[in-house]
């Protein structure tokens, strides 16, 4: 059986667990750089707050309908994220963290378990540890188990947030239950194509042949389709491998037009890409560099700038990582564009001690020796103290938080206050 | 060290040592040239950690500052950091951080039938008394609490 754990609007849920006094009050978090509404309460929701509206558009309509907005502060939701996925680590020993709020758990050779009773545990043991609530769905296949875990967010009142799926009969009326657009892994593409064949719900997705998927959705598609059958086909996925691209990117405080500032935020990015790579023991084939105008002043000049480097040689240093990124910003900045937001992804993701041998381009073997050096630098006197020289050695950068709340788990003079 | 997943060509095997995973050995700074080895060299352990001693669940572990004396009796005083697990129950006796009315309190739950009595322990300061199906929120228990000197 899989279980798939979910975190119940989990930026949200973090923040409260600090401040119960926003229990039954709509709560909203922002994005980086207070950009738009990234998590909401139920209560946000049905206010009718939608999801990634802008800020600036709804800083009125979250004032008129008592919304408390807070900026994200990731630090301690990564915490947080740590503790549940740890407690659930508790209650078997195979397990996939998907993302920061939801977890893949597989019970292998647990038989004749009352999975309602073991799951109807879990949601207790993270919910009074943590505050943080969840909802589980658990089944024979994990597609089986997102659809689970979709009946039980969503009818709560009835499921109290764990639903299982023990019986083909079962199986089949969560399958009809649940429209084909909301099944994990149908895509837009797939969607039309599924329309044409009058496939409404997961269970007449089930019906179609064999062939016509496979056709139509290659492998993927048909693999989904048998674990959506019951029959296990999706295992859990290696963590490691599972990442398959690293990301740092940022809106900015105002608008960058000089060249010279936008190398610097690029640098820095590579940088922490690098360092993320280095943390997971990867090492990158390519690099995305991306820059982008702000889209809501239209009377502006607008640019989306894309630059894929393939490198010559995998890597992990900041160093060769910043230098080709830099070089990526020369070919795709354009002069007088304001731009609002950049980034860099790392992608083509190996495992280090993987890397192939060449003889003629490969990384210079010192650089390796410098980034141990980094790291460790970094690790103990924090906030970035070792830098690259093209990075900024004067400012340390910051977002716009207008709304952030304390870091409750991560600082000891953050941590809550008791009468 | 090890090493991990050789490549193979033809006749020849590359390793590529895995020298990120470093094993932290005990090694003795007392350098002894030719002499007789350091006698306690053989009975080395791990030194006391607090974190280990003061937090028996740490997933739900959190910590607190105290904020003035309806405790002091209790030896809790103003600026004290406390330790509290959440996964604890509350039980009677027991001292807990609770929600109550906007903000975080710190009392002695007295648990009667259909009631909690939040005691302080300080004269200067009155329970506080609410029915069980009250909003009352037990956040977590006070374990130990940590006072400067």
């Amino acid at each position: 059986m899989f279980a798939l754990v979910d975190c119940n609007n989990f930026y949200a849920s973090c923040e409260r667990a600090f401040q119960p006094q926003f229990n039954n009050i709509p709560v909203a978090i922002l994005s980086n750089n207070d950009g738009c509404f990234i998590s909401r309460s139920d209560e946000a929701k049905k206010l009718g707050l939608p999801m990634a509206a802008p800020a600036f558009k709804y800083r009125k309509f979250c004032e008129e309908n008592g919304i408390k907005v807070f900026s994200s502060n990731y630090p301690l939701y990564g915490d947080m994220s740590t503790r549940v996925m740890n407690i659930l680590g508790t209650f078997t020993p195979d397990m996939e963290v998907y993302s920061i709020d939801e977890a893949f758990l597989k019970f292998d050779g647990f038989k004749d378990y009352d999975f309602d009773a073991y799951g109807r545990e879990i949601q207790y043991k993270v919910q009074k540890c943590t505050g943080i609530p969840i909802s589980i769905g658990i089944a024979p296949t994990k597609a089986l188990a997102k659809v689970a875990n979709k009946i039980a967010k969503k009818l709560k009142s009835r499921t109290g947030g764990v639903f299982v799926i023990k019986s083909e009969e079962g199986r089949i009326k969560a399958l009809k239950w649940s429209k084909i657009e909301t099944v994990w892994g149908i895509g837009h593409g797939n969607l039309k194509r599924l329309q044409t064949r009058n496939v409404e719900n997961a269970f007449d997705f089930t019906q179609l042949p064999d062939e016509w998927v496979r056709k139509q959705m290659a492998i993927v598609g048909l693999r989904l389709k048998k674990d959506l059958e019951g029959i296990p086909t999706l295992d859990l996925e290696d963590d490691a491998r599972d990442k398959k691209a690293i990301a740092t990117t940022r809106s900015f405080e105002s608008t960058y037009s000089n060249i010279e500032d936008i190398r610097e935020r690029i640098s820095t990015f590579a940088s922490s890409c690098a360092e993320k790579l280095r943390a997971q023991k990867s090492s990158c084939n390519h690099i995305v560099v991306i820059l982008r105008s702000d889209r809501h002043k239209k009377n502006e000049p607008q640019d989306r700038g894309t630059a894929i480097i393939t490198l010559p040689y995998a890597t992990d240093s900041s160093l060769t990582i910043g230098n080709y990124a830099v070089r990526a910003v020369d070919t795709i900045f354009k002069t007088g564009v304001k731009y609002k937001r950049a980034g860099v992804i790392v992608s083509g993701l190996i495992p280090t001690n993987e890397r192939q041998l060449d003889l003629f381009s490969s990384e210079n073997p010192k650089h390796h020796k410098i980034m141990q050096v980094m790291d460790s630098m970094n690790d103990r006197y924090g906030d970035y103290k070792m830098k690259i020289a093209n990075q900024d050695l004067q400012r340390t950068w910051k977002m716009r938080q207008e709304h952030l709340s304390p870091r409750y788990t991560t600082d000891i003079n953050d941590i809550i206050v008791v009468k | 060290m090890t090493s991990k997943k050789p490549q193979e060509t033809n006749s020849l095997t590359f390793f590529t040592p895995d020298d990120e995973q470093s094993l932290d050995i005990p090694i003795s700074r007392n350098t002894v040239s030719a002499g007789f080895p350091s006698p306690a060299e053989d009975f080395k352990q791990k030194r006391i950690s607090l974190d280990k001693t003061l937090v028996k669940n740490k997933e739900a572990t959190f910590y607190a500052r105290v904020s003035g004396q309806s405790m002091v009796g209790a030896g809790l005083d103003d600026g004290d950091l406390l330790v509290i697990d959440r996964s604890l129950e509350g039980e009677n006796g027991k001292i807990a951080v609770c929600f109550l009315e906007g903000e975080f309190t710190v009392k002695r739950l007295l648990m009667e039938k259909d009631s909690i009595t939040l005691m302080p322990e300080n004269k200067a300061y009155k329970p506080i008394r609410v029915s069980k199906d009250s909003n009352l929120l037990i956040w977590g228990i006070v374990t130990y609490v940590i006072k400067a000197v």
